[in-house]
């Protein structure tokens, strides 16, 4: 397993490693969108098996890898503006469409990043609410509500140690009660976001204690580590 | 206008854009973006223009030089900072030009929502985040959701990539994103195109903008390789 150092001094999952493990449950088959950063390396750990078709809100199902020499394509870019490839089989549709087919419920998960996610499953990621900072928002709204499941990929401290899983969130939100499943370099958490009483289960931990969670994040964590692999 | 009007010149076909005008401009990033015709708009001196497009420019092109030269007042966009959109954040951050951001998919169903007459419509996206504050809201089917109206403009100017003389329009990949939606939403639509063909060329099937929302065509080359001054070869017309 790779490892990096926390903040903390803890041995977590690097960011490759944390992207693998977003990568292992997204179901066979499916149609992924991945965000902008961190969650663009969950792709390295998909494989043909899978049959996993990514989606890019700028137009396109059937992304292929990123570019390079003579494939470069100013016309065929990622949503980072990336110059990428086609897979056999993709297919190109204007943006109307392509938000469409994400706020319709059509894609089966999205990963996102973020600077924090509630227990509620809040997720917020476009805005730091400081005045000096421009706000650049993009599709990260649609994607929140718009896929049959929204996974989050971050560290769980930020620099300064504070836990970015929170009971809620002080940065201006993204979505409301959207993301399932959050991936950290410390554990994996799944949300239940029932409004009456929302639940977040640690499924995996990675050099951390599910009661260390607790502390440093401040919730009452349920401990699913024993459990079974849950449903995808 | 029923007929599509062909002119051989950039600066002629973003003629008549008047000071304080709304136009949309198509592209996400530089794909798609139609160049030719910003550089004809900076160059007919239009001033105070409300611009819709996905972003506030980039390094030293298109977009970015119109903001650059004090032309717009105001953007209206999903995704204004990037790592060279310096000439936006200058301008932005020393108050001289005004910023409406809009979720993208809100951005792109408002536009299509014009083009299609529709008098407004609701969306989960955005509920309960700053970007829906003062909005009105609705729960329905259990689900809460926020009351968008539709973007319109005076001018569309759009990059496609093949058209035929009716203005039936073709594009490429990924550079067709808000071209389709953006000619449909303007009062005047003008395309810049790799190349206009004779009416039969194209295959009618493959047809993504119909040449009812095309007012006016200019035929510029291949400019997609723009930004390192390399062309491609471009594909078949179908």
């Amino acid at each position: 397993m790779t490892e990096a150092v926390s903040a903390t001094g803890r041995r977590g999952l690097d960011r490759a490693g944390i992207a693998r493990a977003a990568a292992r449950d997204i179901p066979h088959g499916s149609y992924v969108n991945l965000g902008i950063g961190l969650p663009t390396m969950v792709s390295a750990y998909l494989h043909p098996q899978d049959e996993v078709t990514l989606h890019t809100e700028n137009g396109m199902l059937g992304m292929g890898p990123e570019a390079t020499g003579d494939d470069i394509d100013p016309d065929l870019i990622n949503a980072g503006k990336v110059p990428v490839t086609e897979r056999p089989g993709a297919s190109y549709f204007h943006h109307a469409d392509s938000f469409a087919m994400m706020r319709g419920g059509h894609l089966d998960v999205c990963v996102l990043g973020a600077y924090q996610v509630s227990a509620a499953g809040d997720l917020a990621n476009w805005h730091t609410g400081r005045a000096q900072d421009i706000p650049a928002v993009g599709g990260a709204m649609d994607l929140a509500i718009g896929a049959k499941q929204t996974f989050v990929m971050m560290t769980l401290l930020d620099r300064q140690g504070n836990a970015k899983l929170v009971g809620t969130c002080t940065y201006p939100l993204t979505g409301v009660g959207c993301v399932r499943r959050v991936y950290t370099d410390l554990a994996i958490f799944v949300l239940a976001s029932d409004a009456q009483s929302p639940t977040v289960t640690v499924t995996a931990t990675f050099d951390a204690t599910v009661e260390e969670l607790r502390e440093l994040t401040g919730l009452p964590l349920l401990d699913g580590t024993g459990d079974a692999a849950p449903p995808r | 206008m029923s007929v599509v009007e062909i002119v051989t010149a950039p600066f002629d076909a973003v003629a008549g854009i008047p000071d304080g005008a709304t136009v949309m401009i198509g592209g996400f990033g530089e794909a798609g973006q139609p160049v030719a015709l910003i550089e004809a708009l900076l160059e007919r001196g239009a001033r105070d223009l409300v611009v819709v497009n996905n972003n506030a420019g980039s390094a030293e092109v298109g977009l970015a030089r119109l903001i650059a030269a004090d032309r717009v007042r105001k953007v209206i966009c999903s995704f204004p900072r990037q790592t060279d959109s310096w000439h936006f954040d200058e301008k932005y951050r020393a108050g001289k030009i005004e910023l409406e951001l809009v979720p993208q998919g809100n951005l792109a169903e408002r536009i299509r929502a014009a083009g299609a007459g529709i008098g407004a419509f609701y969306t989960p996206t955005g509920y309960g985040t700053l970007l829906a504050a003062g909005k009105e809201t609705r729960e329905i089917d259990g689900r809460h959701h926020v009351l968008e109206y539709p973007l319109r403009a005076d001018f569309a100017l759009i990059r496609a990539h093949v058209a035929d003389e009716h203005g039936n329009l073709t594009y490429r990949r990924t550079a067709r994103n808000f071209g389709p939606i953006m000619a449909a939403a303007a009062t005047t639509t003008v395309a810049e195109v790799t190349r206009i063909v004779p009416a039969g060329d194209l295959d009618p099937e493959n047809v993504v903008t119909p040449g009812i929302y095309v007012d006016r065509m200019v035929a510029v080359g291949a400019t997609s390789g723009a930004r390192d001054g390399a062309l491609h070869t471009t594909g078949a017309a179908t």
